[in-house]
């Protein structure tokens, strides 16, 4: 394989997880906070939906985006409200939430199905993209993946070197004890939970007026379930997170080059394989498979190696939280 | 007496809120895609009771619906979310196509028929089963491992109906060759509907309902549900109790495979689900986790489904317009939940 070839594949590889990456990191900073929004499937269909419509009717990208992210937001605060406020069961609430966007998208999108609409123009930047290998592979693309490259440095940046982002940890892992120490905990559950949402619905705009160009029948089907996995493999860190979603991009992209070279495998044996592989390594991950593999390696490593794979749940993730 | 009937009065308001809202929204819907609101609503009672054919096709999609849901009231009362009854569903209908295509020219037809029923719910129970053993023994969640296994099963159906299933020169978007009548559930004259559905349906709720209230099992099950901590130093076996109660969900969502493939369409079909599993969990979701309450949801729902399916063919609009009006409608009622256990927790100066 040559090295042309091999740099167009990973700068694809980048671009096609662009919307999957803004999605898992969005998520996380609201798992961080200690809600679920299990409704990820739904509100990507929708707001891919939304973003669609609006910038196929209005000829505006910007607005495309503002509207999708304006229903992730929604979303996500019907998840709040029902979670902070009301203490309901966030799980039943997410997985009503999600067959509810779902049919939302299919009806509400039905005119706009298979239209050729407007889509984010290509947009290398200056000098840089002109470097060898660097240059095409983080430098050639258009906004919306310069964007995903923001955002996982971005979330990164606030939750390990800010002092809100010190409080944000807290807040997931110890609401009493953040509380007691002056956190507004529900109001930044509202906050992270809306800001989260709103990422999650950029990530459907991406889809549609990016990776997946357009609008149909359940476009996007599946992909919200593959990031919630994410976040869970990304052990709720931001750049954990990203790689997962790089990671599920490159199989991906393995999978349909796979298909080119061996026309005998069927093509559903290819439908199921990223939620077969979603399930595989949840298990490595959560079983301690990996853990008692690590016995493997020499103890120097072992150390190095478990810090890097260790993987936990905010501590509060789920339940709810009562200040007085 | 007064103060019972205020009382009903009450709670019988406090239940219509959320309808009107869930109403409200979905004629919001209507309204944004220029649709009369009227004629939609009136299309969809039309698509459910229009004709005895109709009022059938609701008949035959409240049995799938009901028979998962009587499964899923084992999981939920376990504290536990089968979402992979979609998959188990799928299953249960392979594995009597399967069984099918091998005995239905062998064994005379009640003994067929029984058997077919049962290599489905073999299928639906061992699938759950898989969910279980995951979950104990892997530590997934299983609302992933569901949701994996139930995109695992529809594309093994799309495997076998495009490859070893294929009838030769036929167009395999449409299923599997046609089973031989004597594998057909038998319905009554003229109708798409039998008694052999409707008999399932009532055994399975009533097996459920008496499992869940008068025995030490569904009591057991019902501690661990509401605290596995204190159910396990009680003594519950929490692990074999997940095994059980996921399979014995598939049992039934396997059974409403079986019944969607020997009654309805007598042959195996990519779509042979309709979705009916994440449907039922909606209705057992509505009927507050109770059996009582599951077949007239379910028969509510089913309309909903039917109905919406006149909207395409009357007025160029969705047939997902049912499900919203079926989801907006669980929302609310469950945001309602939570609104009035908050006003008590309130009344209490908690």
């Amino acid at each position: 394989m040559d090295l042309g070839f091999a740099v167009a594949i990973v700068a694809s590889i980048l671009a096609d997880s662009s919307p999957l990456v803004i999605a898992t990191v969005g998520e996380t900073l609201t798992e961080k906070a200690g809600v679920i929004n299990l409704s990820l499937d739904g509100t990507i269909l929708l707001s891919a939906m939304t973003g669609f419509a609006v910038a196929y009717t209005t000829g505006s990208l910007w607005l495309g985006f503002a509207a999708a992210m304006a229903v992730g937001a929604l979303v996500a605060l019907v998840v709040a409200v029902a979670s902070i406020e009301l203490r309901l069961d966030q799980v039943a609430v997410g997985f009503v939430l999600t067959l509810l966007c779902t049919d939302l998208s299919s009806f509400l999108g039905n005119p706009f199905v298979r239209k050729p609409g407007p889509s984010v123009p290509h947009l290398p930047i200056p000098g840089l993209s002109q470097v060898p290998v660097v240059g095409p592979v983080f430098f050639d693309h258009n906004a919306v993946v310069y964007a995903s490259f923001l955002v996982i440095g971005l979330a990164w940046w606030w939750m390990f070197r800010t002092r809100p982002g010190l409080v944000l940890q807290g807040v997931g892992e110890r609401p009493a004890a953040a509380f007691a120490r002056g956190a507004d905990v529900r109001r930044l559950r509202y906050l992270y939970t809306v800001l989260g949402g709103a990422l999650v619905g950029a990530a459907g705009a991406a889809y549609s007026l990016s990776v997946k160009l357009g609008w149909s029948y359940h476009h996007t089907y599946g992909i919200g379930w593959i990031a919630l996995a994410i976040v869970i493999f990304g052990g709720w860190h931001p750049v954990r997170a990203a790689m997962g979603a790089y990671l599920f991009g490159t199989l991906n992209t393995l999978g349909s080059l796979l298909q080119g070279v061996i026309p005998g495998l069927p093509t559903q044996v290819f439908q199921a394989t990223p939620f077969a592989l979603m399930i595989l390594v949840l298990l490595l991950v959560t079983s301690g498979a990996l853990e008692r593999a690590l016995a493997l390696f020499p103890t120097g490593a072992q150390r190095t190696l478990r810090r890097a794979l260790r993987v936990s749940a905010p501590a509060a993730l789920g339940t709810t939280f009562e200040q007085e | 007496m007064t103060g019972a009937w205020r009382k009903g009065a009450g709670a019988l308001l406090t239940g219509l809120v959320p309808v009107v809202l869930a109403l409200a929204f979905s004629t919001l819907t209507l309204l944004v895609m220029g649709a009369s609101p009227l004629r939609a609503y009136g299309s969809m009672v039309f698509g459910a009771f229009g004709s005895t054919a109709k009022f059938t096709d609701t008949v035959m999609a409240w049995v799938p619906l009901a028979l998962c849901a009587a499964g899923l009231l084992l999981t939920f009362t376990a504290g536990l979310w089968n979402i992979g009854i979609e998959g188990q569903i799928v299953v249960g209908a392979i594995c009597t196509t399967w069984a099918a295509r091998a005995w239905q020219e062998v064994l005379p037809r009640p003994v067929l028929l029984l058997a077919l029923l049962l290599a489905g719910m073999a299928g639906g129970g061992l699938w759950g089963l898989l969910i279980g053993a995951l979950k104990t023994y892997g530590k997934v969640h299983e609302i992933f491992v569901g949701l994996g296994l139930n995109f695992v099963a529809v594309a093994t159906t799309n495997f076998l109906i495009f490859g070893p299933w294929r009838t030769p020169g036929r167009a395999t978007m449409s299923g599997t060759a046609l089973f031989e009548r004597q594998a057909w559930l038998p319905t009554f004259p003229g109708q798409a509907v039998g008694p052999v559905e409707l008999v399932l349906v009532a055994v399975s709720l009533a097996v459920v309902y008496a499992l869940l209230r008068g025995t030490r099992w569904g009591l057991s099950l019902k501690a661990m549900g509401r605290n596995p901590t204190a159910a396990h130093w009680l003594g519950v076996p929490i692990h074999r109790y997940t095994l059980m109660a996921f399979a014995g969900c598939g049992l039934f969502g396997g059974l409403a495979g079986a019944v969607q493939t020997l009654g309805l369409f007598h042959r195996l079909i990519p779509a042979i689900s309709s979705g009916y599993g994440y449907l039922a969990i909606l209705v057992v979701m509505l009927s507050g986790y109770r059996a009582v309450g599951v077949a007239p949801v379910a028969f509510f729902f089913a309309a909903i489904t039917k109905g919406s399916l006149q909207l395409p063919l009357e007025l160029q609009l969705d047939s997902a317009l049912g499900g919203v009006l079926q989801g907006v409608l669980v929302l609310f009622v469950l945001l309602f939940q939570g609104v009035r256990a908050r006003r008590k927790r309130w009344a209490q100066g908690e």
